[in-house]
């Protein structure tokens, strides 16, 4: 493990970055310097100073606090849309692959359906139609996410499940739910683990830009991409540092998940290290 | 190449079916009696019955389904629920203002991605090849929201050089309308260009360390040639594909991008009518984007099919 680090530095400094990203997530009532929801209007509209670092919006609520706070959003939907697409995506692809035929037919095109739609508006409207809130934003992210992992997860078992090991697998007697879990699916974690780690990113980028649209996050939970959106009226006013806290915020956390991706793809996909 | 093409519409058929019913199911599960929205004030059971009745709301979702869908074939996708104008109408009208800013944007993302994707596979590991590579990661995980607002304070509120936004007809104000079009198209561009500058690199790298390059230059070509004639033409055929995918990547991000910079496009309907529960707009902005990235898809194919002559049109798609 310690070899795997040092020769992959960019998955240690990858790594470490999001490690204390989620570590503020869930220490963020110890971190944060202010109550993010705490209204205080004499000390409204503040630029950066010592006493707030990232400034004070228009009611007074600290904004290095509103982010600190708001990460937990981000990151539990990152996470848990990436959960939603993942199961459900690698299931299906499980399935699709193994058991081929008719189901195998309807499971493609109904992915091909879902993979004809622009993704962020797809997940705007499974968001407007199930309403408004950060649980439906997390499930519209996650059924966007759906047909990466299918595709991908449907295409390892295609290869895979004429191979000798599966055969031998097969004749020893292994019921089918096994040869799928225990021997083809161990094959298809290295892309999964990365296409799982950029689609974090992805869904981070997905939540910020919902809430920026005031389907996600609704006032006055702190939200990066809410907060963007309702500070974004004091821009003429050259108040800049109320949005730059959330945007910069925003950048950190996707830019993370990408560089780890990006190096976990260098490093577990041989196929595309000659590229790179 | 032909056949190629009729087959790959006729397997489109069951997916452009399986699009529209994802579209009128998401339209019909979205909460509120759509007749208290067109009833304004009357609340007479009896006469919201024949509203329903009249609209078909009280026929079973199958038959409410094959209605809608025959309306939507003759180009009828209903009316708005705010202004009361044809929703086809609405987006038409809209619909140029989107295609300029996309293909505004579209051309500064190929164009810059060719040529500086080259140059840093050429010279690679130099400092401009280090600043491409961090690019493509930064360019991705930019949110188009935050670049918009950045673009906005820096240039137009700070340094004044281009307006904050909205938008000025070309035909009576061309100059205006070119400069409101320059912060929407690099926000709208950035996070494609991120995408197209790294497959251009890499496919271009891939090519270059091929065994055709040595022989082009063995017989006395200069490096030029080599490159321009040899190197590119190959390199650029995956890059192809990745531009197709731009389609849908684009039409998301001028949902934000019209929204931010008042640009009287496509998104920013879609937006106001979402914020405005004006559904029937939604749903003809999902369906017709969702049809428009299906076509842009398989013109990309063919496209590919047609520039590698590897590929054979007879192969069975996946």
């Amino acid at each position: 493990m310690r070899q795997f680090a040092r020769r992959n530095p960019r998955i240690l400094v990858g790594g470490a970055v999001i490690a204390l990203l989620l570590l503020v997530a869930i220490a963020a009532p110890f971190v944060a310097p202010y109550d993010p929801k705490l209204v205080d209007v004499t000390n409204a509209l503040l630029p950066p100073s010592p006493a707030h670092p990232l400034g004070t919006d228009d009611l007074g609520r600290d904004v290095l606090s509103r982010v600190i706070w708001g990460s937990r959003i981000s990151l539990s939907v990152g996470l848990i849309a990436v959960g939603i697409g993942f199961f459900v995506g690698v299931s299906l692809g499980l399935l699709a692959g193994y058991i081929g035929g008719l189901f195998d037919l309807l499971a493609m095109r109904a992915i091909d359906a879902l993979l004809a739609f622009p993704a962020l508006l797809l997940a705007i409207s499974i968001t407007a139609a199930l309403g408004p809130q950060i649980q439906n934003a997390m499930i519209a992210i996650g059924v966007v996410a759906v047909p990466a992992y299918t595709r991908l997860t449907r295409g390892q078992v295609l290869s895979l499940r004429e191979r000798e090991f599966v055969l031998a697998a097969r004749t020893i007697g292994a019921t089918p739910l096994r040869v799928v879990v225990r021997h083809i699916f161990p094959n298809a974690t290295n892309a999964l683990v990365v296409q799982a780690t950029l689609g974090i990113a992805a869904a981070i980028l997905a939540e910020a830009a919902l809430s920026f649209l005031g389907l996600g996050a609704q006032p006055p939970e702190p939200s990066w991409g809410q907060d963007i959106n309702y500070n974004a009226r004091y821009l003429s006013n050259l108040k800049w540092w109320m949005s730059v806290g959330p945007g910069t915020a925003i950048f950190l956390a996707v830019f993370s998940f990408n560089f780890l991706g990006d190096a976990l793809r260098d490093a577990l996909d041989p196929r595309l290290r000659r590229a790179a | 190449m032909t056949q190629y093409i009729l087959r790959r519409l006729l397997l489109m058929i069951p997916v452009a079916f399986l699009v529209s019913v994802i579209v009128f199911t998401l339209l019909r599960i979205t909460p509120g009696d759509p007749v208290l929205v067109f009833a304004g004030e009357e609340r007479d059971p009896a006469a919201l019955e024949a509203l329903r009745h009249e609209y078909g709301l009280d026929q079973p979702l199958p038959v409410q389904y094959v209605v809608w869908m025959e309306h939507a074939l003759r180009g009828d996708l209903g009316r708005s629920l705010r202004t009361r104008q044809p929703v086809t109408q609405a987006i038409l009208e809209r619909l140029p203002k989107t295609l300029e800013l996309g293909s505004a944007a579209l051309l500064i993302s190929i164009s810059v991605a060719l040529v500086v994707g080259t140059l840093a596979a050429l010279r690679r590991n130099s400092p401009l090849d280090l600043i491409a590579t961090g690019f493509t990661i930064a360019g991705v995980s930019l949110p188009n929201f935050y670049l918009g607002i950045i673009l906005i304070l820096v240039f137009a509120l700070a340094l004044r050089v281009f307006p904050p936004g909205g938008y000025a007809d070309f035909a009576t104000e061309p100059v205006d309308n070119l400069k409101r079009l320059v912060l929407p198209a690099i926000t709208l561009a950035t996070a494609s260009l991120a995408i197209n500058l790294r497959q251009v690199r890499s496919s271009l790298l891939d090519v270059l360390s091929q065994e055709y390059l040595r022989t082009a230059r063995a017989k006395g070509l200069g490096e030029r040639a080599v490159v321009l004639r040899h190197a590119l033409k190959n390199g650029l055929i995956p890059v192809v594909t990745i531009f197709g995918l731009q389609i849908g990547a684009l039409l998301d991000g001028a949902i934000i991008t019209e929204t931010i910079f008042f640009w009287p496009g496509v998104g920013r309907l879609a937006v106001d009518s979402i914020g405005g529960r004006d559904y029937p707009v939604v749903q003809a902005i999902v369906l017709m984007s969702a049809l428009a990235f299906m076509v842009s898809t398989l013109a990309v194919d063919v496209l590919y099919a047609w520039l590698d002559p590897r590929i054979s049109y007879r192969r069975q798609a996946g």
